[in-house]
């Protein structure tokens, strides 16, 4: 039988999980002056927030089939910092395309944002992150009560509009996108029964309709 | 007669920040004792350093070269050389923009033969560093527009286009000009892994109709900022069409073939609905996926210090080159 993790493990963890996702983010105070990521540094820094908000999504999505899997309840709380960093990330990642790639070129960014379908994807999945990060204020929680689950849901769409997102972002090369869509999907599975309820709940009411 | 004319789209050398006035620059502020920290521990760099350009790409293997600069006038800014060879697309290099500078080692540009051939009356083959070693190189200073919406303007040294298929006399079946770059995977490791050379089929193949190639624009470069090009700009000989998107300007040429059949072209065929055969730089045409209206120029100063500014049609070259497609519509030749 494995050892429950206890409540001291699990602050460890969740300090990790903070000095990671800082860490990384620091970095780039290092890497970018001493030119790793490139002479013009914009466009590795888009990619390296942008995958780095992936990642963080997939970890996200992570917890609960691992906390199942060995039994270990606690480890949920390791899902709102994991969530948190994500959004974070993503939302440099959109700003450095907003304000370096674009220079607040607000015109353009109108016109960018609904013009091109890989962008409103992307912001489509932003908006979604702000909202769950949000609503992830312990008292709102409370707050919102079934709600609140309705609306964390939405996390399952986010996990596949970003893949979309970064698949119709690149120029060539559509093997690493496909291996993070794959992912998603592979970690999407397990909850397929929870996904589909809605839609096999209106087809039984519409099948009561019927017969009544 | 060969007529000179000077137009204002001319860039010259009061354009660029000459290498030894950068080179002085960074030395100054060294003496400021500004990057103290920096020359203590040259792997470490402070965080605040995010907000200045310091580089630290390895020297690439270059020698200077026999070219007669460019005259100067005012105008626009230079990209910094240190920018120019650690910002670039050359995905048999790698498709990150650092790993060309990174991967540079692998290929070697000594020696380089480069054919000319195909509906001419003398083919030949050319020993690149004879031509190199033996000429007075011109310089030219260009502004280089890349279809991702950056742009940088860079002193190539090399010669006209024109030149050499000149000296191979077409034949009046030549239309086009088909250009190849090495297929070597040893040299060039993205054309052995389709991770690290983004899946295109190699070898990278370019072309123009022949009149764009016989325009005075085109050029072959050997040089950039005064030497011989460093492998992640293309050594030993590069194309350089300044009014087009740069994906056209191919690099590390073995092979320029006159044809008579427009030729298939790399991103063509990757993704026709992207990249057509001409690739004109034009405001008024989007990439499907980005609007093509203005480019963030790539001059001195970090992250911040970058410029977003309206792209000119035809790069502004358009008094030498608009003529080229009279009559033409550019929004389905794009």
């Amino acid at each position: 039988m494995t050892p429950r993790l206890k409540t001291a493990h699990i602050n460890g963890l969740r300090l990790l999980v903070h000095l990671a996702s800082l860490g990384f983010l620091l970095w780039l105070g290092y890497a970018v002056p001493a030119g790793l990521l490139g002479g013009d540094p914009v466009q590795g820094l888009t990619h390296y927030l942008g995958k780095g908000a992936l990642h963080l999504l997939l970890l996200t999505l992570l917890v609960s089939p691992l906390a199942k899997r060995w039994r270990q309840g606690q480890l949920i709380k390791l899902r709102r910092p994991l969530g948190l960093w994500c959004a974070a990330w993503a939302g440099l990642h959109f700003m450095v395309w907003l304000g370096l790639d674009l220079q607040f070129d607000w015109g353009l960014i109108g016109g960018e944002l609904v013009k091109r379908s890989y962008i409103v994807v992307g912001a489509l999945a932003l908006l979604l992150l702000l909202a769950l990060s949000i609503t992830s204020i312990p008292a709102l929680l409370r707050r919102m009560g079934s709600a609140w689950q309705k609306l964390h849901n939405w996390i399952y769409a986010v996990a596949l509009l970003v893949p979309v997102h970064y698949w119709w972002s690149v120029k060539s090369g559509w093997q690493e996108p496909l291996i993070y869509l794959l992912l998603a999907a592979a970690l999407l599975w397990p909850r397929r029964e929870k996904l589909l309820r809605p839609w096999r709940q209106r087809r039984q009411q519409r099948q009561k309709l019927k017969e009544a | 007669m060969l007529i000179k004319r000077r137009s204002s789209h001319h860039l010259t050398e009061q354009d660029v920040t000459p290498e030894a006035v950068y080179q002085d620059r960074r030395l100054i502020l060294k003496g400021l004792g500004l990057s103290a920290a920096t020359l203590a521990f040259p792997t470490q760099a402070s965080l605040l350093d995010l907000f200045s350009a310091e580089e630290s790409t390895p020297a690439p293997a270059t020698k200077p070269l026999n070219y007669k600069a460019a005259t100067r006038q005012d105008g626009l800014t230079l990209t910094p050389l240190e920018k120019a060879i650690s910002h670039n697309n050359f995905y048999e290099l790698g498709t990150d923009k650092g790993d060309p500078a990174r991967n540079a080692h692998y290929l070697k540009p000594e020696p380089w033969t480069l054919k000319v051939e195909g509906e001419v009356a003398k083919p030949f083959t050319l020993d690149v560093w004879d031509l190199i070693n033996k000429n007075t190189l011109e310089e030219r200073i260009y502004r280089l527009r890349c279809v991702e919406a950056w742009s940088m303007v860079l002193p190539w040294s090399g010669i006209p286009l024109a030149d050499l298929i000149r000296r191979a006399e077409p034949n009046s079946r030549a239309k086009f000009v088909a250009f190849e770059t090495l297929y070597d995977p040893e040299q060039l490791p993205g054309q052995a892994s389709r991770s690290l050379g983004g899946g295109i089929d190699y070898p990278y193949v370019e072309g123009l109709r022949l009149d764009e190639a016989m325009n005075s624009l085109s050029f072959l470069a050997m040089g950039l900022y005064g030497k011989t090009l460093p492998a992640q700009n293309g050594a030993p000989i590069r194309l350089v069409v300044p009014w087009k998107y740069g994906f056209k300007s191919i690099k590390s040429i073995v092979s320029i073939r006159l044809v008579e059949e427009m030729p298939p072209t790399t991103w063509n065929l990757l993704a026709p609905n992207e990249y057509g055969f001409y690739a004109n730089v034009n405001p008024e045409v989007d990439h499907p996926r980005w609007s093509q209206a203005s480019e963030r120029f790539i001059g001195e100063g970090g992250i911040f210090g970058a410029k977003r500014q309206p792209t000119l049609m035809f790069n502004g070259y358009g008094d030498e080159v608009a003529s080229l497609y009279q009559g033409m519509d550019l929004r389905k030749w794009y």
